[in-house]
């Protein structure tokens, strides 16, 4: 099969166990991200993948070639892999220019050729009139597409990004990411890419998996992910939470927001029923809670009315926090400008897909 | 936690991930081998009985120490001044002249202190030339109908080493204003300060480390040096540490009193290491556009000038025209002499000391970065403290084990029926072996720090990007090491060039070069006979300074053609 | 890994030892820069820690009668080091000092190798040789006082005591205390009164510094012609060498404002300081005997000529006179103390210049 497997990847360093049996498959033209806080082994992953780390078990195969494997010891060089890798701080050659840069990995026989897609590709990117600069001159946002475009110059066969876009500043961020995805897509390479942004997971990848501790959590498409997170771990991991102990009874949980059903759940087991922020839909007090375009589903109705302790605009949402009964506090996102005043009170209704509720463990 | 070793593509392949590897163990040797005259020195210290302590509390170590630490105070500030004052003057200011002064600021690197010192000795004594015409100006004919400054002071003293060491602190200050970003700048005259206050509370903290280095270097020569103060009268801790080897036939109580001196040195690095600890020095911002130039006009242009003309004026102009003059008066002595000889001799030595230095430091500096554990990288500083001890007292340490090393293998012809005769000694070996154990502090620290600067992910960025180990060597190591290697090279040449106690000790026979020509004459203060052997010396020194200059000003980043 | 790597891996290695070895090689090569004396007996090894400019004349004559080439490495310090490092490889032949200190120091180490020869001993008075024969002395040099003709009466300064009397305040001049010459005659000071008196004696004469011990013997001269002081303490053959010195002029003027002053030569009185410069032949010498042809050469006739001629000195041969110029400062009677006593007390003299402070200058 061609693209890039990993096989039950397990790595250490000395005592310390980076990585456990993780498996990987990017097929040509996709791009994987590889989600999770750090220290949970995803460069470390990358590095194998390129052939800069020992691979001590498990197997890398890319495009039909084993190029590492643990139990036969065998390691193919990084240069001969025909993985191309963006590191997180460019690693620009000082010494050369742009267009030397982004030259460094291509072979003198293919000259001809490549001037021309490198040509292309600084115009895509919007650097032409840097061509011929150093990268100490360049921007933040400069140097990582210039990495970029130097990355993919050989044509390479599987493209690795390790957390490309944690040194640009955000007003730049989105653009960026915009122009590397349609590079990157353009050039119909296997892609693999690591962040810890879960934002920019959901926008770049094709798929997603969640990496916690050197073991793979989920693997499924940022919608999969983001609905249906497979633990408390992965849900919180795209965004902050609201908590609710419960225990579960008659096939559902009773929160103060609301009864939500739990099937696959038995009666009696005690639960952490997460709600996001974004689940959230309110009213002033004299109205009821209306869904917004998009909402699938109906909304569930919380009983009673809430005080609210605060609320700030964010520009295109609100940042609401409202008080429960026994004073616990709960942060709402509300899409657009809804700024009541503190003290005042709201209705509250409950996007139920929002809600994930997990076995307390 | 990742090894940097494994981190490192480009290198570590070429080793087989044991943790005791070749590098390691090569570097342990090499370095043990660079460090065994330390530890030579430090053992004829221990092994010694003779108490020539409690003479020397009683009577002069009060005043040794007192002397020595005032001319440390005293040069310490004085090149701290000049050094980074002209530094700054010709990195940021335009005047008239100031792209001369560059690499013109540099020239009295070439002069050797001990010139220097007759020079300044002869032209500003008594009888000297400046006194003479004072005196016949105003009808003086008494010392005591006028005041002079005595010359043989230690005033006389600071001056001198003052103006042969600044070079020092001018060499690394202006590379580091040159690395420094202009938004910093920028910034900090819109929050008020005017220029000169940005150069005190931003420029020059900022560039602290590296005037740091530069000070330490130059207390370092300012504590063994040995020559140039005596000429001066004034006797200092080193001066103590000969008179008790000579005089009271104690070469153990000389090397006691070493000993102190390496144990001050090394308190100097290590308090100077600390005190750096914990600040980030980097370069704020990673945006280099070109350095504005304030331009200086009138009397502040005049000032400029004058303010670094003087240090060259003094420091070069002066000693150079003195030697000038002597040479053509007594030329035919040291022509008549091997004068050839000496100078092929000299440039030869001194390239192949600088070469191997250059290599011994590399392959120090690369093992370090390769290595698991803080033990290569101690065993490579360890080896670079050679500088800190007194030139005679290290060739002392030189010969034992060139001398035993010679010894084992005669002893091992013998038992083998060959007669092998002395290998080491009778040649110039332990003559090059000395100057490494001096000189590779230079040579190792500049390859560590411009290594430093090439991060691991460029070498995984080479790898990835199809280089192999030995490409991405050549292609990207090679290309950015290669300014400072020979700014390395360079400093180490012209330091053998002038170097003495170690030659004159350890040279083979029908083996002289400028230098020891030189001593023969200025041991007894005679040195217009050997003028012209001086002036070569000075020659020599000049281009590889200049060239030095030209290294320094291309390392700022975007200088070179084609940057913008 | 397979073979394709294995093979790369083993040239990248292979051409970094190779550039080490080549470094390794490059290093040997110039280690042998320096050719190695041969073995033959064209040649001997010398250790000087006289300047070669002042020998020259000498070896060139000694080469030209014999054929014998005299190879020189002179340095102030770090010989005896050398030997002592050198063991059995030791390269040097012979040593030639301008002191006894030196030559003491040589003999204490157990570097100095015996010599028979009937040639030296007829050469050299006993009393200039080690009775072992371990050293010869070769010329005799005294310690004087150059008194300025203006203002220094005859018979003012008669004795090296007569420097600490109060009424030379201000008015000598001398090199450092802790120079070998002055060492040397503080020794010969402790060797005759012993080291209380002579550390009062050295308190007196530092306070009658007129400034900083500063400069060599011929400053200490010139320092009396500018009318810094009265009394300038050097050895003898300086005088010699200013009163002719054609290319620097005036140090003759400086020669001509002082008249040289043996000190005491009283009845009953002990004679001037006197020191040797020697030569011995080191243990394990590989040209032993073109070494010792070498020291009796120096003693002879014409050798001992030159030294009187051209470096005014007092040759230790008794059957060659001193210089016209030299004996033109007059007849004097010299301190017959052994060497060797003189030698032993430096270590004692060195410390009393500490103690006593005498380089700090005058008003210290």
């Amino acid at each position: 099969m061609s693209g890039l497997h990993l096989r039950a990847i397990s790595h250490a360093f000395g005592s310390n166990q980076v990585l456990s049996g993780v498996s990987v498959f990017v097929a040509p033209g996709e791009l994987v991200c590889l989600l999770g806080p750090s220290g949970c082994g995803k460069t470390t992953l990358l590095r194998l993948a390129a052939g800069l780390e020992t691979l001590q078990t498990g197997q890398v195969e890319i495009n039909d070639q084993i190029v590492a494997d643990g139990a036969s010891a065998r390691q193919m060089p990084p240069e001969q892999r025909g993985v191309g890798l963006m590191f997180q701080d460019y690693a620009l050659f000082p010494h050369l220019n742009v267009r030397d840069n982004i030259a460094f990995g291509i072979d003198a026989a293919k000259g001809g050729r490549r001037s021309a897609w490198i040509d292309e590709a600084l115009a895509t990117m919007g650097l032409t009139e840097y061509a011929d600069s150093y990268p100490h001159t360049l921007s933040g946002g400069q140097q990582q597409r210039v990495a970029l475009i130097r990355a993919l110059a050989p044509g390479p066969q599987i493209l690795l990004l390790d957390e490309p876009f944690s040194g640009l500043d955000v007003t730049r961020r989105a653009q960026i990411r915009a122009d590397t995805l349609e590079l990157v897509k353009k050039s119909g390479v296997a892609t693999l890419m690591v962040t810890h942004d879960p934002e920019e997971a959901m926008f770049m990848a094709d798929r997603i998996l969640v990496m916690n501790e050197g073991r793979v959590v989920q693997d499924g498409s940022p919608v999969d992910l983001y609905f249906q997170p497979a633990d408390a771990f992965v849900a919180e991991f795209f965004g902050p939470v609201n908590r609710f102990a419960a225990t579960v009874r008659g096939g559902s949980v009773d929160t103060p927001l609301g009864r939500f059903a739990t099937p696959s759940l038995k009666d009696g087991t005690a639960v952490n029923v997460m709600i996001r922020p974004e689940g959230f839909r309110l009213s002033t007090e004299d109205a009821t809670p209306q869904p917004m375009p998009g909402d699938p589903g109906d909304l569930t109705a919380a009983p009673g009315t809430f005080e609210i302790v605060t609320a700030r605009p964010l520009g295109r949402s609100s940042f609401v926090v409202f008080r429960l009964a026994d004073g616990k506090s709960v942060e709402a996102r509300i899409p657009g400008v809804f700024l009541p005043a503190p003290g005042s009170r709201v209705r509250v209704a409950v996007n139920a897909r929002q809600v994930h509720v997990f076995e307390t463990r | 936690m990742t090894s940097l070793a494994a981190r490192l593509p480009v290198i570590g392949p070429l080793i087989s991930g044991a943790a005791f590897n070749i590098w390691t163990v090569g570097a342990l040797i090499v370095a043990a081998l660079v460090a065994a005259p330390i530890f030579t020195v430090l053992g004829i210290a221990l092994t010694d009985s003779s108490d020539i302590w409690s003479h020397l509390y009683h009577t002069v170590l009060g005043l040794y120490l007192e002397r020595t630490v005032v001319l440390m105070i005293g040069v310490g500030a004085g090149t701290l001044v000049i050094g980074t004052g002209t530094a700054w003057l010709v990195t940021m200011c335009r005047f008239k002249g100031s792209k001369y002064f560059e690499w013109a600021l540099l020239l009295p690197l070439a002069v050797p202190a001990y010139v220097l010192a007759f020079v300044v000795t002869d032209q500003l004594e008594y009888a000297g030339n400046v006194q003479v015409t004072l005196r016949s100006l105003f009808g003086w004919t008494r010392p005591q109908d006028y005041w002079f400054p005595e010359v043989r002071s230690m005033t006389g003293a600071i001056t001198v080493m003052t103006l042969v060491l600044y070079p020092y602190v001018y060499l690394l200050a202006r590379a580091a204003f040159l690395e420094q970003s202009v938004c910093v700048l920028e910034v900090s005259r819109t929050l008020g300060k005017t220029a000169w206050g940005s150069f005190i509370h931003v420029a020059l903290p900022l560039a602290r480390p590296s005037i740091v280095v530069g000070v330490t270097l130059v207390l370092m020569e300012v504590l063994n040096d040995f020559g140039t103060v005596d000429y001066f009268a004034v006797r200092t801790f080193t001066a103590g540490i000969f008179d008790v080897w000579l005089n009271m036939n104690s070469i153990g109580g000389a090397a006691q009193l070493s000993s102190v001196l390496l144990l001050v040195v090394l308190v100097l690095i290590v308090t100077e290491r600390l005190a750096r600890q914990g600040r980030k020095f980097h370069h704020t911002s990673s945006k280099y556009s070109e350095l504005p130039s304030y331009r200086l006009s009138g009397l502040r242009a005049a000032l400029a000038f004058s303010a670094c003309a003087l240090p060259v004026l003094l420091g070069f102009v002066l000693p150079a025209t003195v030697l000038a003059n002597y040479a053509l008066e007594f030329y035919e002595e040291t022509l008549s002499a091997d004068y050839l000889g000496f100078v092929s001799n000299s440039l030869i030595l001194s390239a192949s000391a600088a070469l191997l230095a250059l290599i011994i430091g590399l392959f120090l500096a690369y093992a370090v970065r390769m290595s698991r554990g803080p033990w290569v990288k101690l065993a490579a500083r360890t080896a670079s403290v050679g500088y800190a001890v007194p030139g005679a007292i290290l060739a002392v340490g030189v010969l034992w084990p060139t001398g035993a090393l010679d010894q084992s293998l005669s002893w091992l012809g013998g038992h083998l029926g060959i007669g092998i005769g002395a290998v080491m000694i009778g040649t110039v070996a332990p003559l090059v072996y000395g100057y490494l154990v001096r000189f590779l502090a230079l040579s190792y620290g500049t390859a560590e720090a411009s290594l430093g600067k090439i991060t691991p992910s460029m070498d995984g960025a080479a790898r990835t990007l199809g280089a192999s180990p030995a490409g991405a060597l050549q292609r990207v190591h090679f290309p950015l090491m290669r300014g400072s290697l020979l700014t390395a090279a360079i400093l180490v040449f012209v330091d053998c060039m002038k170097e003495l106690p170690l030659t004159i000790i350890l040279r083979p026979f029908n083996f002289d070069t400028l230098a020891t020509f030189v001593y023969q004459y200025a041991s007894d203060e005679l040195l217009e006979e050997s003028a012209l052997g001086a002036l070569t010396i000075v020659g020599a020194g000049i281009i590889p300074v200049v060239l030095l200059s030209l290294t320094i000003a291309r390392s700022r980043p975007g200088s070179r053609p084609g940057a913008r | 890994m397979d073979q394709g790597e294995i093979n790369k891996m083993n040239r990248s290695f292979k051409t970094i030892i190779r550039t080490m070895a080549m470094s390794a090689v490059a290093a040997a090569a110039i280690g042998s820069f320096a050719p190695m004396p041969a073995n033959a007996a064209e040649e001997i090894n010398l250790y000087s820690y006289r300047q070669p400019f002042l020998i020259d004349p000498l070896v060139k004559s000694f080469t030209e009668e014999t054929g014998i080439k005299v190879n020189i490495v002179f340095a102030k310090k770090g010989m005896l080091e050398k030997i002592k490092a050198a063991g059995a490889n030791n390269p040097a032949d012979a040593v030639l000092t301008v002191d006894i200190g030196r030559l003491y120091a040589l003999k204490q180490a157990g570097v100095l190798a015996s010599v028979k020869s009937d040639v030296l001993n007829a050469n050299i008075p006993a009393h200039l040789r080690d009775p072992d024969g371990l050293w010869f002395g070769l010329t005799q040099r005294s310690r004087i006082a150059l008194v300025s003709k203006e203002r220094v009466k005859e018979g003012e300064l008669a004795t090296y005591e007569d420097l600490a009397d109060p009424k030379f305040r201000g008015r000598i001049c001398m090199r450092s205390g802790k120079h070998a010459y002055n060492v040397a005659l503080i020794a010969s000071m402790i060797a005759h009164h012993g080291k209380e008196k002579t550390k009062a004696w050295l308190e007196g004469v530092k306070a009658n510094q007129a400034r900083k011990p500063q400069g060599n013997d011929r400053a200490q001269a010139k320092a009396v012609f500018e009318g810094q002081c009265d009394v300038a303490i050097s050895n003898t053959y300086y005088m010699g060498k200013m009163q002719t010195n054609d290319e620097k002029p005036e140090q003759k003027k400086w020669a001509d404002a002082v008249r040289v002053t043996f000190l005491n030569q009283g009845n009953s009185d002990r004679g001037a300081h006197m020191n040797v410069s020697g030569a011995g032949v080191l243990k394990g010498a590989k040209h032993r005997e073109a070494a010792i042809k070498f020291i009796e050469w120096l003693t002879k006739e014409e050798a001992q000529k030159i030294y009187a001629e051209v470096n005014f000195e007092y040759p230790a041969n008794p059957k060659v006179e001193a210089s016209a110029l030299v004996k033109s400062w007059g007849d004097f009677k010299s301190d017959t103390l052994g060497m060797e006593d003189i030698a032993k007390n430096r270590g004692a003299a060195s410390k009393l210049v500490d103690e006593v402070k005498f380089d700090e200058g005058p008003t210290s």
